[in-house]
């Protein structure tokens, strides 16, 4: 279980920075000019996508809005700059990020609404040892039955379930001593 | 550890190391023996020993042939390769965030329709159609109320994108809560004063799990994109520690070994600043400074190996499409006048004084969570803090974009090019000077309007990061205050600049300042401010300084950082001496014995030993006349960590120590493993066995667990002696005797609420051991 985890940030973290050796988008690339007001040339933005050496002021600034002897002028006070991103790395950040982010909110409301529920139409309201007028639901409230009821097949589902027993239990103490009784990060 | 290798150490015995003599290869080895339980405290000197054993079987055992030669090679070279694996998986960790935050911090506001995973900035990014007004602008990237209702300006509109936002927030920071809650309540908080206390020697099981890492990775950016005023530095280095940890379980010469893996622990702390702030020096300073307890020098060059890493890996994911590592670059290298000390030294009076102000606030405000109604309600306080930042936020274009972006726009200086509020001066339309070198210039309205505008994020900020700091939601410190002084220093700076502009002929002016010359740059103002805030919060001293450079560039402004940074720690260290980092600590009553504090009082260790003159005596086993029975009793009756051994109760002279878990763990595996252990069984501590009449059960061998070489010291050793033994060499208890009878015990508990007493603080607030 502990080697599976780090095996799984391991390849996140490599996957991550693979994400962006891979073929670089031409869009990816560009060179940004702003020009401020000069005399009666309003101010403008010019942007291309080129590589950092043509990234000057007579590259990208097309058309060139003054005459011949102006040019210097003008592109002295232009001022270009050179970006690079990578949109695939974005791209997949965002997407692992939010699938992360949606699979914990459906285990969450498993957790909180759906397992209590199943829970008690199996066995019946007088197991449960949380009482029902508790408002704030404790999840993994009856980790302590269900833990010793399953001790008989040792076969690889009960493995399974007897670690997130215990799992539920140490999360069960740590948010009593975080949140009850604020012993610890208060 | 470093002062301990001048103090000549007693050697520990084998039997106490489990790598033992061949009498006990033939005993059967105690399961656990030598584990921790939860919210205790290491035996520095043990795991010391432990290592140093471990190091020389392998070495003596690496001539034997080339796979052992090869073992060791690898035993040696494991700690770079998990300072390797740190810095890669943290780097990664900090580019998700970073791209997430950006991410969803837009998504309050709108969101991009040819691509939705783009931030605003990215979504405009190949856009042709910007202008030079509206920069920003771009048809691709819509506000809600311009999808919704296709219009894009008017009071509807804007009621609707304010009434989105605050939903947002609220749904952000709800999620972030519940996540917290539901499965790892370790996540909430900052993280610093936990990690502090744990690589002091503390044991806090889960802290750094993985559910613990999973959780505060995506419930900060949850968080950070909600609109609080928090930031991520903190919890960052929670995040990197959480790595550390997840890599020592790896490699058993750090798992096994608790001291070892604190080495690990401050190197991943050193991580974590260095992707936070793009500083890869100044993390490695900050975990010297801040963080660790004990930081051999083998640990710095490690640290400052896996900041490197991590800076390079977090560099090449490009979360900012520029190659720069934070957003603060800054580009201006104008000098700066002597005579610009004296703001520079009131910006640092001002952070002190912010600093301390900050820290009573918050203290009090978590005090009152912890004791009254308030802290029953987490998710509802969330809620509320969360609705009352939106509402308040959004009307003010500083404190509506993230804080980070706020940051960026105070510290860098106007140029000819920039469009927004701040930089509308009046320009001179000949002006023809290339970029940098713009000279001073009056104010137009729009800086007038910024300038009340700042003043009202200010008021602000400093009273809602007081509410926010501590919430039941990863929450870091370091942006926050890094806002305020940044506002603080925009704002003097901005009143200098008009000063020298219209009264060039004053006295102060004359000399620095002429007319067409660029003078004062509020940008520098703006970092000065931020670095005298953060300082006076945390009192950090040269990591600060080092991470301010880092952090601009801006290497000419090491002076006045440094000047800010001085005056702050002073102005703050005269109203109170503790940090916000130990404030918490003390809040919470971690055992925590600060280095920093002097004790100077004239106490003996009489006046702090245990029993006292009216408790009843020290529970004390002896050599070899005490029984399985009478030492459960013990163990049940009490609750000590530990109990002497002496040879006789007559007697009183010291043997030894044994641990409680030791003892009870041994019992019980005596119990189970060993025949004819029963109950009137006698426990022996000595090489042989005593002589008993044959009708006697079989006597119980405990020689393993028993420490041989407990610390002692005489009852008339100042306690200024007994605080520094226990503060360099790491020790938990620590025995009283006189011409060699045993008449006391003083433990760190007692140590802590001694020194605490004698500051005229609540003892009793100290809870652990």
């Amino acid at each position: 279980m502990k080697f599976l985890f780090g095996v799984e940030a391991l390849c996140l973290a490599c996957f991550v920075l693979l994400s962006q050796v891979s073929a670089k988008n031409s869009e990816d690339i560009r060179c940004k000019c702003i020009c401020p007001p000069y005399r009666d040339v309003e101010g403008q933005i010019y942007k291309q996508n080129v590589s950092l050496k043509d990234c000057t002021c007579l590259h990208v600034v097309v058309p060139m809005p003054v005459d011949g002897k102006d040019v210097e002028a003008y592109c002295l006070r232009c001022e270009c700059k050179y970006e690079e991103r990578s949109s695939g790395t974005i791209k997949v950040t965002i997407i692992i990020y939010l699938s992360i982010l949606g699979l914990l909110l459906l285990y969450m409301v498993y957790l909180t609404l759906l397992e209590p529920m199943l829970k008690r139409r199996l066995f019946g309201h007088s197991q449960l040892i949380q009482s029902d007028d508790d408002v704030d639901q404790q999840p993994f409230a009856n980790a302590h039955n269900v833990l010793s009821r399953s001790h008989s097949r040792p076969n690889m589902l009960n493995k399974v379930e007897h670690a997130q027993q215990r799992w539920r239990r140490q999360v069960q103490e740590q948010r009593k001593s975080v949140f009850d009784r604020h012993v610890v990060l208060s | 550890m470093a002062a301990a290798e001048g103090v000549s150490l007693p050697t520990p015995t084998e039997e106490m190391n489990g790598a033992g003599t061949l009498m006990d290869f033939l005993d059967e080895p105690f399961p656990d023996v030598g584990t921790y339980e939860d919210f205790h405290t290491i035996d520095w000197l043990r795991e010391k020993s432990r290592d140093t054993d471990r190091h020389r079987k392998i070495t003596s055992k690496s001539k034997e042939s080339i796979w052992e030669l090869i073992k060791s090679l690898l035993d040696a070279w494991s700690g770079w390769v998990v300072m390797l694996l740190i810095g890669l998986l943290s780097g990664s960790l900090a580019g998700v965030i970073d791209l997430a935050v950006d991410w969803m911090t837009d998504l309050k506001e709108g969101v991009c329709l040819s691509a939705f995973w783009y931030s605003h900035e990215q979504c405009c990014w190949t856009s042709n159609q910007t202008t030079f007004a509206d920069r920003d602008k771009c048809p691709q990237w819509q506000k809600w109320a311009e999808l919704m209702t296709g219009h894009a300006e008017g009071a509807g509109a804007y009621l609707l994108n304010y009434f989105l936002y605050i939903l947002w927030a609220l749904l952000f920071s709800f999620l972030a809560v519940s996540l917290v809650r539901v499965f790892a309540p370790y996540a909430c908080g900052s993280g610093i004063p936990e990690i502090k206390t744990i690589l002091s020697g503390f044991i806090i099981r889960g802290y750094l799990g993985k559910w613990t890492l999973l959780i505060k990775t995506v419930t900060l950016v949850l968080a950070v994109s909600s609109g609080l005023s928090l930031g991520k530095e903190g919890p960052l280095v929670h995040v990197a520690c959480c790595c550390g940890n997840l890599f020592c379980s790896l490699f058993s010469k750090y798992s096994k070994n608790e001291g070892k893996r604190r080495e690990v622990l401050s190197a991943a702390a050193a991580a974590g600043v260095s992707v936070a702030f793009g500083a890869p020096i100044g993390g490695v300073l900050f975990s010297l400074e801040e963080v660790s307890y004990y930081f051999p020098l083998k640990t710095l060059w490690r640290s400052f190996f896996a900041a490197l890493v991590a800076a390079f890996t977090l560099r090449s994911i490009n979360p900012f499409g520029n190659s720069r590592l934070v957003l603060f670059y800054v580009e201006y290298h104008t000098p700066w006048y002597m005579a610009e000390l004296v703001p520079f030294i009131l910006l640092g009076v001002f952070g002190g004084l912010w600093g301390t102000l900050f820290i009573r606030a918050n203290i009090a405000w978590c005090r009152r969570r912890k004791t009254t109604q308030l802290g029953k309600y987490p998710v509802l306080e969330v809620i509320i803090v969360t609705g009352i930042t939106a509402l308040l936020a959004y009307p003010n274009p500083y404190t509506r974009r993230s804080t980070s972006e706020l940051i960026s726009e105070l510290f860098n200086d106007c140029g000819a090019l920039e469009s927004s509020q701040l930089c509308d001066y009046y320009n001179n339309p000949n002006m023809s000077r290339p970029v940098d070198d713009i000279p001073d210039r009056p104010a137009g309205p729009g800086v007038y309007n910024a300038m009340w505008q700042l003043t009202l994020a200010l008021i602000f900020k400093i009273v809602i990061t007081i509410f926010t700091f501590g919430m039941k939601i990863p929450s870091g410190l370091f942006i926050p205050s890094m806002a305020v002084g940044a506002i603080a220093g925009r704002i003097v700076g901005i009143a200098v600049e008009q000063m020298a502009y219209h009264h060039h002929d004053w006295i102060i002016f004359k000399n620095w300042c002429r007319p067409g010359a660029d003078c004062v740059t509020p940008g520098l103002y703006a970092m000065v401010g931020a670095a005298a805030c953060l300082g006076g919060v945390t009192r950090m001293t040269v990591s600060l300084v080092v991470i301010m450079f880092e952090l601009t560039g801006g290497l000419e402004y090491i002076v006045p950082l440094m000047a800010a940074a001085v005056t702050s720690k002073w102005v703050a260290d005269a109203f109170g001496k503790e940090g916000i980092y130990e404030s918490h600590i003390q809040l919470n009553g971690y055992p925590y014995l600060d280095v920093r504090d002097e004790f100077t009082h004239r106490t003996l260790a009489t006046d702090v030993m245990r029993p006292r003159r009216n408790d009843p005596p020290l529970a004390v086993l002896t050599q070899d006349s005490t029984t399985v029975e009478d030492v459960e009793t013990l163990i049940k009756d009490t609750d000590y960590n530990g109990f002497p051994v002496v040879v006789s109760r007559e007697s009183e002279r010291l043997i030894g120590f044994v641990q409680r878990r030791d003892l009870t763990l041994a019992i019980k595996n005596a119990r189970q493993k060993q025949d004819g252990v029963v109950s009137s069984s006698v426990v022996y501590f000595t090489e042989d066995a005593p002589q008993l009449p044959a009708s006697n059960p079989q006597p119980l061998k405990l020689r393993r667990v028993l420490n041989l070489s407990p610390f002692t010291v005489t009852d008339h050793t100042p306690m200024e002696t007994v605080v520094d033994i226990f503060r360099k060499l790491g020790l938990r208890q620590c025995l009283v005797t006189r011409s060699g009878r045993l008449l006391g015990i003083i433990t760190k508990k007692d140590v802590l609420r001694h020194m605490a007493q004698m500051m005229n603080q609540d003892p009793e607030s100290i809870m652990f051991n």
